[in-house]
């Protein structure tokens, strides 16, 4: 006869220990890991040894003259502490430059309070237009006592980052309606989206800049002149909003049907269903690519040395062309490098958080 | 009468994939739409909040005639609620955040209003626990729930189902017709996309079968399983009901 067991109280048991090889087993296991080990080590301590002979034993300290730094062969850390100022902020006058240094601490104040997805509301904008009018005037100068400074002589890490926020502010928004005109029903729109940034993206962005540099004072009434700043700024949001706009085009292919259809199934509009439903997914969706192309915007600012503006990177070329001292471009480019690092690191750990963030609704 | 359709044709490009539709649903009728998969039956129902377009024939929604005026088919899908297969719930919102949506933006209801009457409604379809989760976050049985909520927040005339159930478990497949037979049981007007024949049978007022873009056999639920006309009809209904 048979009989059937039903078990109703099966307690969990712990899982088996997982037995991994040890850290000493996997590197000196075998002859050839030994052998590959030691050479590894060797070479990383060779290294490190080299550059901390370089930058801290033979380093020249500030304080020091240039002569000293032709003399001795560690780094020139001297020079960097001298050149400060002309590095961060180029050719601004030497007593007005707080004001360049508040605009920074104004732009990265407005960031971070920006950062908070709960904080994305039209008051952000608000906020954002004030911050950046009010940091141009300042820049600016001429009102209540402060010396007009012409954008001619801005430079530096504030040049490099109102770039940055102009080309990546207005840009985003440019593309999205340039990825909403290129997916929508109107014929006319769709040409005109795709012909605008199928051109920009054929063209480099160097040339870009030579065109608005050259191109747009030409196309003003006789008379009118357009700042120089103000036209780098244009070449570099035109050419952020038509990359955006393919990234965000891609969010927007990858929305399933369904949602627009259960949008206009509730009766919402066409710009309702686009604003409350279609966005917020399809943007969310991109972040990763979104942040990619980013960060190569604000390390394309740098480009501008090529129409004759200053920003970071060419504060720093024109810091090292001082015949008091010997040229040190490591130095120099290690500490731009540096700031860069920062803001583009900083950039993709924040896109990383956001995701994680938005993943938590999304889990199941 | 709630939908009138008289003469409807639609063509996909050159495949017509409806013909001559005539069907007339009364205020607070039950209807059930079955049928082969390919017969048209959802493009029916989707022509009428036109999620899709006929080309020939009249469709009069509510007294609402169906034609390009953009104004009308706002006004029409705003008195129709649909119900699709895969729930269609919006992600990245919470349960709630999709219920007051469309009262907000379209009736233009402020917002401790519409929360009101989306709790409600929520208590109606039994998930009021699950108000401040993501549609993620919730089972099968729960999201569809949810999505016929949502629908429900518009206090539309009508309610338009497509095929609801089909993609649920077989266990939360219940829990979904119980809310919809407790929405018939209050008198609302339902076309209902179906293979469920339990449902059809003691719920519904009509039963409609469709076959090749033709509506080939309509009689009350009695009549329909027990005494089916149309041959097709029978072998259908031998198929579903083993």
């Amino acid at each position: 006869m048979n009989t059937t067991v039903i078990s109703t109280d099966m307690p969990s048991r712990p899982a088996p220990v997982d037995r991994q090889a040890g850290v000493a087993q996997r590197l000196f296991g075998s002859v050839s890991s030994s052998i590959a080990t030691v050479v590894a080590l060797g070479l990383a301590l060779y290294a490190l040894g080299r550059f901390i002979d370089w930058s801290l034993l033979n380093a020249v300290w500030p304080g020091e003259s240039g002569a000293m730094c032709r003399q001795a062969s560690g780094a020139c850390w001297a020079f960097l502490a001298e050149k400060l100022n002309q590095i961060l902020f180029g050719i601004y006058p030497r007593g007005e430059q707080w004001r360049p240094a508040v605009v920074c601490v104004v732009i990265l104040a407005m960031v971070v309070v920006s950062l908070d997805p709960r904080q994305w509301r039209l008051r952000t904008v608000w906020l954002w237009l004030a911050g950046m009018a009010g940091s141009l005037a300042l820049m600016q100068g001429g009102w209540a006592g402060l010396t007009p400074v012409p954008t001619a002589s801005w430079g530096g890490l504030p040049v490099t980052l109102l770039l940055a926020v102009c080309a990546l502010g207005v840009g985003m928004p440019l593309g999205i309606l340039l990825a909403l005109a290129r997916r929508g029903s109107l014929p006319m729109a769709r040409f005109i989206a795709t012909c605008v940034i199928e051109l920009i993206r054929g063209l480099p962005l160097i040339s870009l800049l030579f065109m608005a540099s050259i191109v747009l004072p030409i196309m003003l009434p006789a008379g009118m002149t357009i700042d120089s700043l103000l036209r780098a700024g244009i070449a570099l949001t035109v050419f952020s909003a038509a990359y955006l706009a393919e990234v965000i085009r891609g969010g927007l292919q990858s929305l399933p049907a369904g949602q627009m259809e259960a949008s206009r199934a509730l009766g919402l509009s066409w710009w309702q269903m686009t604003r409350l439903v279609v966005l917020p997914q399809a943007v969310r969706k991109v972040i990763a690519p979104l942040t990619n192309t980013a960060i190569v915007m604000i390390k394309n600012t740098s480009l501008v040395l090529i129409v004759g503006l200053f920003d970071l990177l060419s504060s720093g070329r024109a810091a090292l062309t001082d015949p008091a001292w010997p040229t040190p471009y490591v130095e120099t480019y290690l500490f731009i490098a540096s700031i860069y690092f920062c803001i583009c690191f900083g950039l993709s750990r924040y896109s990383m958080w956001l995701e994680r963030r938005f993943k938590k609704g999304e889990l199941r | 009468m709630a939908v009138s359709i008289s003469g409807m044709s639609k063509w996909y490009g050159d495949f017509q994939v409806l013909h001559d539709i005539d069907l007339q649903v009364a205020v607070g009728e039950r209807l059930v739409i079955c049928g082969p998969s390919g017969s048209g039956k959802s493009t029916m129902i989707r022509c009428i909040n036109r999620l899709e377009r006929h080309q020939e024939g009249r469709i009069v929604v509510n007294g609402v005639e169906l034609a390009d005026d953009l104004r009308a088919i706002d006004e029409v899908r705003a008195d129709a609620g649909m119900v699709f297969q895969h729930f269609n719930l919006f992600p990245h919102l919470t349960v709630l955040e999709n219920c007051i949506l469309a009262p907000m933006h379209v009736k233009r209801m402020a917002r401790p209003q519409a929360a009101e009457l989306a709790l409600q409604y929520l208590a109606r379809v039994r998930i009021l626990d699950q108000a401040d989760k993501y549609p993620g976050q919730l089972s099968g049985g729960q999201q569809q729930r949810a999505a016929i909520a949502r629908s429900l927040c518009m206090q539309p005339r009508i309610m338009l189902f497509d095929e609801p159930t089909s993609a649920l478990d077989p266990e939360m497949v219940k829990e979904v017709l119980d809310t919809m037979t407790s929405l018939a049981d209050d008198g609302m007007t339902m076309l209902c996309v179906t293979h469920e024949m339990g449902f059809a049978r003691s719920v519904a007022d009509r039963v409609v079968f469709m076959d090749g873009g033709r509506i080939l056999e309509s009689a009350a639920p009695d009549a329909f399983f027990d005494r089916p006309r149309h041959e097709r009809t029978r072998a259908f209904l031998e198929r579903i009901l083993h």
